[in-house]
Protein backbone atom coordinates (compact mmCIF):
# COMPACT_ATOMS: atom_id res chain seq x y z
CA UNK A 1 0.00 0.00 0.00
CA UNK A 2 1.14 3.56 -0.81
CA UNK A 3 1.66 6.00 2.24
CA UNK A 4 -0.44 8.70 2.21
CA UNK A 5 1.00 11.79 1.60
CA UNK A 6 -0.20 13.83 4.29
CA UNK A 7 0.00 17.29 2.47
CA UNK A 8 2.93 20.03 3.91
CA UNK A 9 1.07 23.18 5.40
CA UNK A 10 2.85 26.36 4.90
CA UNK A 11 5.09 27.07 7.73
CA UNK A 12 4.20 31.03 7.44
CA UNK A 13 1.20 32.10 9.52
CA UNK A 14 -1.03 34.86 8.59
CA UNK A 15 -0.21 37.40 10.81
CA UNK A 16 -2.99 39.96 9.61
CA UNK A 17 -5.35 39.50 12.72
CA UNK A 18 -2.43 40.24 14.82
CA UNK A 19 -1.09 43.05 13.43
CA UNK A 20 -4.67 44.59 12.94
CA UNK A 21 -5.39 44.06 16.70
CA UNK A 22 -2.07 45.46 17.71
CA UNK A 23 -2.86 49.20 15.52
CA UNK A 24 -6.26 48.94 17.25
CA UNK A 25 -5.01 48.94 20.48
CA UNK A 26 -2.32 51.49 19.29
CA UNK A 27 -5.24 54.21 18.41
CA UNK A 28 -7.32 53.38 21.57
CA UNK A 29 -3.89 54.37 23.75
CA UNK A 30 -3.02 57.24 21.62
CA UNK A 31 -6.87 58.76 21.66
CA UNK A 32 -7.08 58.18 25.55
CA UNK A 33 -3.75 58.52 26.71
CA UNK A 34 -4.03 62.76 28.20
CA UNK A 35 -0.40 64.26 28.30
CA UNK A 36 -0.23 66.40 31.10
CA UNK A 37 1.45 69.64 30.92
CA UNK A 38 5.02 70.05 32.73
CA UNK A 39 4.35 69.60 36.06
CA UNK A 40 5.21 73.03 38.15
CA UNK A 41 6.28 71.48 41.28
CA UNK A 42 6.63 67.63 42.32
CA UNK A 43 4.84 66.60 45.05
CA UNK A 44 5.33 63.15 46.35
CA UNK A 45 1.75 62.39 47.70
CA UNK A 46 0.97 60.08 51.48
CA UNK A 47 -0.54 56.69 50.89
CA UNK A 48 -4.15 55.93 52.50
CA UNK A 49 -6.84 53.14 51.99
CA UNK A 50 -9.40 55.45 50.84
CA UNK A 51 -10.88 53.87 48.09
CA UNK A 52 -13.25 57.40 47.01
CA UNK A 53 -11.93 58.32 43.77
CA UNK A 54 -10.90 62.16 42.93
CA UNK A 55 -13.72 64.07 41.92
CA UNK A 56 -13.75 64.91 37.75
CA UNK A 57 -13.82 68.43 38.02
CA UNK A 58 -11.17 69.97 41.15
CA UNK A 59 -9.21 73.12 41.93
CA UNK A 60 -6.14 72.27 43.36
CA UNK A 61 -4.04 73.60 46.07
CA UNK A 62 -0.36 71.80 46.03
CA UNK A 63 1.94 72.39 48.80
CA UNK A 64 5.13 71.03 48.13
CA UNK A 65 8.03 69.83 51.00
CA UNK A 66 9.44 73.25 51.31
CA UNK A 67 5.57 74.77 52.28
CA UNK A 68 5.63 76.65 48.76
CA UNK A 69 1.77 76.81 47.04
CA UNK A 70 0.60 76.32 43.81
CA UNK A 71 -3.02 76.77 42.26
CA UNK A 72 -4.58 74.75 39.63
CA UNK A 73 -7.66 74.45 37.96
CA UNK A 74 -8.94 71.74 35.61
CA UNK A 75 -12.21 73.77 34.03
CA UNK A 76 -10.44 75.54 31.05
CA UNK A 77 -13.58 77.94 31.29
CA UNK A 78 -13.11 78.44 34.38
CA UNK A 79 -9.83 79.36 34.43
CA UNK A 80 -10.22 81.88 31.10
CA UNK A 81 -12.43 83.63 33.41
CA UNK A 82 -10.42 83.67 36.27
CA UNK A 83 -7.39 85.17 35.14
CA UNK A 84 -9.36 88.29 33.40
CA UNK A 85 -10.59 88.55 37.35
CA UNK A 86 -6.77 88.36 38.54
CA UNK A 87 -5.70 90.61 36.23
CA UNK A 88 -8.42 92.98 36.99
CA UNK A 89 -7.78 93.10 40.30
CA UNK A 90 -3.82 92.95 39.80
CA UNK A 91 -4.36 95.82 37.33
CA UNK A 92 -2.41 93.71 35.14
CA UNK A 93 -2.91 94.22 31.09
CA UNK A 94 -3.27 90.44 29.82
CA UNK A 95 -3.22 89.67 25.83
CA UNK A 96 -6.51 87.88 24.57
CA UNK A 97 -3.31 85.00 23.80
CA UNK A 98 -2.13 85.52 27.35
CA UNK A 99 -5.78 84.29 29.03
CA UNK A 100 -5.47 81.50 26.26
CA UNK A 101 -2.19 80.82 27.53
CA UNK A 102 -3.00 80.76 30.72
CA UNK A 103 -6.38 78.64 30.47
CA UNK A 104 -4.16 75.49 29.20
CA UNK A 105 -0.88 75.57 31.82
CA UNK A 106 -1.04 73.61 34.88
CA UNK A 107 -0.70 74.25 38.01
CA UNK A 108 1.62 77.65 39.28
CA UNK A 109 2.64 79.48 42.16
CA UNK A 110 3.92 82.67 41.01
CA UNK A 111 3.09 85.72 42.72
CA UNK A 112 0.47 88.02 40.53
CA UNK A 113 3.13 90.38 39.82
CA UNK A 114 5.14 87.87 37.75
CA UNK A 115 2.81 86.36 36.24
CA UNK A 116 2.60 88.39 32.95
CA UNK A 117 6.48 86.82 32.67
CA UNK A 118 5.60 83.30 33.69
CA UNK A 119 2.29 83.29 31.33
CA UNK A 120 4.70 84.38 28.10
CA UNK A 121 7.78 82.71 28.76
CA UNK A 122 6.72 79.28 27.89
CA UNK A 123 10.53 77.60 27.68
CA UNK A 124 13.27 77.85 29.81
CA UNK A 125 12.19 80.65 31.81
CA UNK A 126 9.04 79.55 32.98
CA UNK A 127 11.28 76.60 34.30
CA UNK A 128 13.84 79.11 36.25
CA UNK A 129 10.82 81.21 37.58
CA UNK A 130 8.85 77.62 38.94
CA UNK A 131 12.41 76.88 40.60
CA UNK A 132 13.47 80.29 41.86
CA UNK A 133 9.40 80.52 43.43
CA UNK A 134 8.49 81.39 46.82
CA UNK A 135 5.12 79.80 45.82
CA UNK A 136 1.71 81.84 45.71
CA UNK A 137 1.84 84.88 48.54
CA UNK A 138 -0.18 83.43 51.68
CA UNK A 139 0.83 85.49 54.14
CA UNK A 140 -1.87 88.03 54.53
CA UNK A 141 0.34 91.30 55.59
CA UNK A 142 2.10 91.12 52.46
CA UNK A 143 -0.53 90.68 50.73
CA UNK A 144 -2.39 87.25 50.20
CA UNK A 145 -3.10 86.27 46.94
CA UNK A 146 -3.66 82.96 47.60
CA UNK A 147 -7.06 84.51 49.22
CA UNK A 148 -8.05 85.88 45.92
CA UNK A 149 -7.27 83.17 43.80
CA UNK A 150 -9.31 80.86 45.84
CA UNK A 151 -12.12 83.82 46.30
CA UNK A 152 -11.75 84.74 42.52
CA UNK A 153 -11.86 80.75 41.30
CA UNK A 154 -15.19 80.02 43.22
CA UNK A 155 -16.59 83.33 41.75
CA UNK A 156 -15.43 82.05 38.36
CA UNK A 157 -16.60 78.79 38.47
CA UNK A 158 -19.93 80.02 40.16
CA UNK A 159 -20.47 82.22 36.80
CA UNK A 160 -19.25 79.47 34.09
CA UNK A 161 -21.33 76.44 35.47
CA UNK A 162 -24.70 79.11 35.79
CA UNK A 163 -23.59 80.02 31.97
CA UNK A 164 -23.33 76.36 31.22
CA UNK A 165 -26.95 75.61 33.21
CA UNK A 166 -28.53 78.69 31.50
CA UNK A 167 -27.52 76.88 27.51
CA UNK A 168 -29.12 73.92 28.46
CA UNK A 169 -26.03 71.89 29.99
CA UNK A 170 -27.57 70.13 32.78
CA UNK A 171 -24.32 67.93 33.53
CA UNK A 172 -22.33 71.24 34.53
CA UNK A 173 -20.99 70.92 38.29
CA UNK A 174 -19.44 73.18 40.32
CA UNK A 175 -15.46 72.20 41.26
CA UNK A 176 -14.88 70.35 44.04
CA UNK A 177 -11.62 71.25 46.14
CA UNK A 178 -8.79 69.34 46.60
CA UNK A 179 -5.55 69.51 48.54
CA UNK A 180 -2.43 68.16 47.15
CA UNK A 181 0.67 67.98 49.75
CA UNK A 182 3.89 66.32 49.96
CA UNK A 183 4.50 63.89 52.57
CA UNK A 184 6.88 66.09 54.23
CA UNK A 185 5.43 69.03 54.30
CA UNK A 186 5.07 70.89 57.55
CA UNK A 187 0.97 70.44 58.36
CA UNK A 188 0.80 73.81 59.73
CA UNK A 189 1.35 74.69 56.03
CA UNK A 190 -1.58 72.80 54.82
CA UNK A 191 -3.60 74.08 57.98
CA UNK A 192 -2.51 77.91 56.70
CA UNK A 193 -3.48 76.70 53.38
CA UNK A 194 -6.90 75.16 54.73
CA UNK A 195 -7.72 78.08 56.92
CA UNK A 196 -7.62 80.87 54.08
CA UNK A 197 -9.69 78.68 52.23
CA UNK A 198 -12.23 78.40 54.72
CA UNK A 199 -11.90 82.22 54.96
CA UNK A 200 -13.63 82.40 51.62
CA UNK A 201 -16.58 79.42 52.08
CA UNK A 202 -14.62 76.19 51.15
CA UNK A 203 -15.60 73.53 53.48
CA UNK A 204 -14.83 70.28 52.12
CA UNK A 205 -11.47 69.27 51.07
CA UNK A 206 -10.54 66.36 49.28
CA UNK A 207 -6.85 65.33 50.75
CA UNK A 208 -4.63 63.92 47.53
CA UNK A 209 -3.14 60.56 48.09
CA UNK A 210 -2.09 57.42 46.71
CA UNK A 211 -3.38 53.43 47.55
CA UNK A 212 -2.37 51.11 49.97
CA UNK A 213 -3.58 48.10 51.15
CA UNK A 214 -5.81 47.79 53.87
CA UNK A 215 -3.85 45.94 56.60
CA UNK A 216 -6.09 43.14 58.62
CA UNK B 1 -0.44 38.82 3.73
CA UNK B 2 -0.95 42.74 2.92
CA UNK B 3 -0.19 42.36 -0.22
CA UNK B 4 -0.25 45.84 -2.80
CA UNK B 5 -2.04 44.63 -5.77
CA UNK B 6 -1.23 47.25 -8.62
CA UNK B 7 -3.16 45.02 -10.59
CA UNK B 8 -0.22 43.90 -12.55
CA UNK B 9 0.01 41.36 -15.59
CA UNK B 10 -3.51 42.92 -16.96
CA UNK B 11 -3.66 44.36 -20.84
CA UNK B 12 -1.48 45.72 -22.45
CA UNK B 13 0.22 42.97 -24.39
CA UNK B 14 -0.15 44.45 -27.60
CA UNK B 15 1.97 43.48 -30.92
CA UNK B 16 4.31 46.05 -31.18
CA UNK B 17 5.26 46.53 -27.86
CA UNK B 18 8.88 47.55 -26.51
CA UNK B 19 11.09 45.47 -24.27
CA UNK B 20 9.23 45.06 -20.95
CA UNK B 21 10.37 46.89 -17.84
CA UNK B 22 11.31 43.92 -15.57
CA UNK B 23 8.46 43.08 -13.05
CA UNK B 24 8.83 44.18 -9.56
CA UNK B 25 7.43 42.21 -6.87
CA UNK B 26 4.52 43.43 -5.82
CA UNK B 27 4.81 42.53 -2.03
CA UNK B 28 5.90 45.05 0.22
CA UNK B 29 7.47 44.32 3.57
CA UNK B 30 5.79 45.45 6.34
CA UNK B 31 7.79 44.40 8.92
CA UNK B 32 9.09 47.58 10.03
CA UNK B 33 5.32 48.95 10.31
CA UNK B 34 4.53 46.44 12.12
CA UNK B 35 7.78 46.58 14.56
CA UNK B 36 6.89 50.36 15.06
CA UNK B 37 3.53 49.58 15.28
CA UNK B 38 4.36 47.24 18.45
CA UNK B 39 6.73 49.71 19.74
CA UNK B 40 4.01 52.40 20.37
CA UNK B 41 1.61 50.27 21.54
CA UNK B 42 4.19 49.22 24.13
CA UNK B 43 4.93 53.09 25.22
CA UNK B 44 1.18 54.19 25.47
CA UNK B 45 0.39 51.34 27.15
CA UNK B 46 3.05 51.66 29.66
CA UNK B 47 2.83 55.58 30.03
CA UNK B 48 -1.13 55.44 30.40
CA UNK B 49 -2.33 55.55 33.62
CA UNK B 50 -5.91 54.42 34.40
CA UNK B 51 -5.98 54.85 38.52
CA UNK B 52 -6.52 58.09 39.14
CA UNK B 53 -5.33 58.76 42.94
CA UNK B 54 -7.95 58.37 45.71
CA UNK B 55 -9.14 61.19 48.41
CA UNK B 56 -9.84 61.38 51.78
CA UNK B 57 -12.55 63.95 52.55
CA UNK B 58 -12.32 66.27 55.41
CA UNK B 59 -14.33 68.93 56.93
CA UNK B 60 -12.45 70.60 59.34
CA UNK B 61 -14.48 72.13 62.15
CA UNK B 62 -14.92 75.68 61.71
CA UNK B 63 -13.07 78.01 63.64
CA UNK B 64 -15.50 79.83 66.29
CA UNK B 65 -17.54 76.93 67.23
CA UNK B 66 -16.77 76.17 70.90
CA UNK B 67 -15.88 72.33 71.61
CA UNK B 68 -18.73 70.56 73.64
CA UNK B 69 -17.43 67.49 75.09
CA UNK B 70 -19.82 64.94 75.84
CA UNK B 71 -19.41 62.79 79.20
CA UNK B 72 -21.00 59.66 78.37
CA UNK B 73 -18.44 59.45 74.94
CA UNK B 74 -15.17 57.47 75.41
CA UNK B 75 -12.64 59.57 74.35
CA UNK B 76 -9.12 59.98 73.03
CA UNK B 77 -6.95 62.18 72.69
CA UNK B 78 -3.82 61.78 70.18
CA UNK B 79 -1.26 64.53 69.57
CA UNK B 80 1.09 64.27 66.62
CA UNK B 81 4.28 65.12 66.94
CA UNK B 82 7.66 65.74 64.54
CA UNK B 83 9.43 63.20 64.00
CA UNK B 84 6.55 60.47 63.71
CA UNK B 85 5.68 60.58 67.65
CA UNK B 86 2.34 59.76 68.45
CA UNK B 87 1.40 60.84 72.08
CA UNK B 88 -2.05 60.23 73.65
CA UNK B 89 -3.66 60.19 76.77
CA UNK B 90 -7.37 58.55 77.58
CA UNK B 91 -9.98 61.54 78.09
CA UNK B 92 -10.04 65.08 77.07
CA UNK B 93 -7.30 67.64 78.29
CA UNK B 94 -9.43 68.91 81.32
CA UNK B 95 -9.08 66.01 83.33
CA UNK B 96 -6.04 64.77 82.80
CA UNK B 97 -3.54 67.90 83.00
CA UNK B 98 -1.16 65.91 84.01
CA UNK B 99 2.37 64.39 82.79
CA UNK B 100 2.02 61.51 83.75
CA UNK B 101 -1.12 60.16 82.04
CA UNK B 102 0.82 60.77 78.81
CA UNK B 103 2.06 57.87 76.71
CA UNK B 104 4.13 57.66 73.73
CA UNK B 105 3.90 55.29 70.43
CA UNK B 106 4.33 55.44 66.81
CA UNK B 107 2.67 54.81 63.56
CA UNK B 108 3.37 51.04 63.36
CA UNK B 109 0.80 47.93 63.22
CA UNK B 110 1.62 47.91 67.33
CA UNK B 111 1.51 51.42 67.46
CA UNK B 112 -1.72 53.69 67.81
CA UNK B 113 -4.00 51.07 65.55
CA UNK B 114 -3.39 48.74 68.62
CA UNK B 115 -4.49 51.19 71.29
CA UNK B 116 -7.05 52.63 69.38
CA UNK B 117 -8.86 49.19 68.58
CA UNK B 118 -8.25 48.03 72.25
CA UNK B 119 -10.02 51.26 73.71
CA UNK B 120 -12.98 50.84 71.10
CA UNK B 121 -13.84 46.89 71.65
CA UNK B 122 -17.46 48.21 71.84
CA UNK B 123 -17.68 49.10 68.25
CA UNK B 124 -15.33 46.42 67.41
CA UNK B 125 -17.24 44.07 68.78
CA UNK B 126 -19.76 45.28 65.58
CA UNK B 127 -17.82 45.56 63.25
CA UNK B 128 -16.69 41.62 63.27
CA UNK B 129 -20.09 40.47 63.36
CA UNK B 130 -20.82 43.19 60.20
CA UNK B 131 -17.83 42.24 58.77
CA UNK B 132 -18.62 38.56 58.99
CA UNK B 133 -22.13 38.89 57.29
CA UNK B 134 -20.95 40.95 55.00
CA UNK B 135 -17.99 38.54 53.81
CA UNK B 136 -20.51 36.00 53.86
CA UNK B 137 -22.95 37.85 51.46
CA UNK B 138 -25.63 38.37 53.69
CA UNK B 139 -25.94 41.75 53.11
CA UNK B 140 -25.15 44.19 50.25
CA UNK B 141 -22.37 46.77 50.22
CA UNK B 142 -25.08 49.64 50.53
CA UNK B 143 -26.59 48.06 53.41
CA UNK B 144 -23.20 46.95 55.09
CA UNK B 145 -21.95 50.59 54.47
CA UNK B 146 -25.22 51.87 56.52
CA UNK B 147 -25.11 49.94 59.57
CA UNK B 148 -21.78 50.50 59.60
CA UNK B 149 -22.14 54.42 59.61
CA UNK B 150 -24.83 53.48 62.53
CA UNK B 151 -22.45 51.70 64.26
CA UNK B 152 -19.65 54.16 64.20
CA UNK B 153 -21.91 57.08 65.13
CA UNK B 154 -23.03 55.19 68.58
CA UNK B 155 -22.98 56.54 71.87
CA UNK B 156 -20.60 54.33 73.26
CA UNK B 157 -18.27 54.39 70.14
CA UNK B 158 -14.96 56.33 71.03
CA UNK B 159 -14.58 59.79 69.63
CA UNK B 160 -10.55 60.76 68.84
CA UNK B 161 -9.35 64.34 69.15
CA UNK B 162 -6.52 64.45 66.77
CA UNK B 163 -4.41 67.39 67.81
CA UNK B 164 -1.32 68.52 66.28
CA UNK B 165 1.71 70.85 66.90
CA UNK B 166 3.98 72.91 65.28
CA UNK B 167 6.20 69.66 64.51
CA UNK B 168 4.14 67.39 62.77
CA UNK B 169 3.97 66.52 59.17
CA UNK B 170 1.33 66.05 56.70
CA UNK B 171 2.03 62.50 56.38
CA UNK B 172 1.47 61.83 60.07
CA UNK B 173 -2.26 63.93 59.65
CA UNK B 174 -3.12 61.34 56.55
CA UNK B 175 -1.68 58.53 58.59
CA UNK B 176 -3.62 59.26 61.34
CA UNK B 177 -6.90 60.00 59.04
CA UNK B 178 -6.50 56.36 57.32
CA UNK B 179 -6.41 54.86 61.01
CA UNK B 180 -9.77 56.47 61.61
CA UNK B 181 -11.08 54.79 58.67
CA UNK B 182 -8.76 51.77 59.37
CA UNK B 183 -10.28 51.03 63.44
CA UNK B 184 -13.74 52.19 62.42
CA UNK B 185 -13.74 55.61 64.35
CA UNK B 186 -16.75 57.66 63.02
CA UNK B 187 -16.37 60.29 65.23
CA UNK B 188 -13.01 62.33 65.24
CA UNK B 189 -11.86 65.85 64.75
CA UNK B 190 -8.49 67.45 64.16
CA UNK B 191 -7.58 70.40 66.12
CA UNK B 192 -4.49 72.29 67.31
CA UNK B 193 -2.63 71.68 69.83
CA UNK B 194 -3.70 74.10 72.88
CA UNK B 195 -0.81 75.19 75.28
CA UNK B 196 -1.25 73.00 78.35
CA UNK B 197 -0.90 70.35 75.89
CA UNK B 198 2.45 71.47 74.61
CA UNK B 199 3.51 72.23 77.91
CA UNK B 200 3.00 68.05 78.83
CA UNK B 201 4.57 66.61 76.44
CA UNK B 202 7.14 68.85 77.12
CA UNK B 203 7.31 67.72 80.63
CA UNK B 204 7.32 64.38 79.54
CA UNK B 205 10.01 64.59 77.13
CA UNK B 206 11.92 66.01 79.68
CA UNK B 207 11.45 63.14 82.30
CA UNK B 208 11.87 60.72 79.71
CA UNK B 209 14.98 61.87 78.21
CA UNK B 210 12.96 62.19 74.32
CA UNK B 211 14.48 64.82 72.45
Amino acid sequence: MPKIKLPRSSPSIDMTPMVDLAFLLVTFFMLTTKFRPDEAVTVTIPASVSTTKIPDNVTTVSIDSAGRVFYDMDSKDVRETLITYMAGRYKIVLTAEDQQRFSIMGAFGIPMAKMKEYIEDQGAGRKILNQQTMGIPTDSTKGDELADWVNLGITADATVVANKVAAGNKDAKRSSFAIKADSKAKYKDIKRVIDICQKQGVSHFELITTVRSRPK
Amino acid sequence: MADVDTGGGGGGHGKHQKKRAKKLSTKLDMTPMVDLGFLLLTFFMLTTTFNKPKVIGLTPPVKDTTHKTKVDTTSLTVILSGNNKVYYYKGLLAMTSDSNNIKLTDFSDKGIRQIILNNNGFVAGLMTDLDKKHKANLITDSVYDKLKDSVEGKKQAMFVIIKTDSLAKYVNVVTMLDEMDICNIGKYSLIDASKPDIDMIRDFNQKNNIK
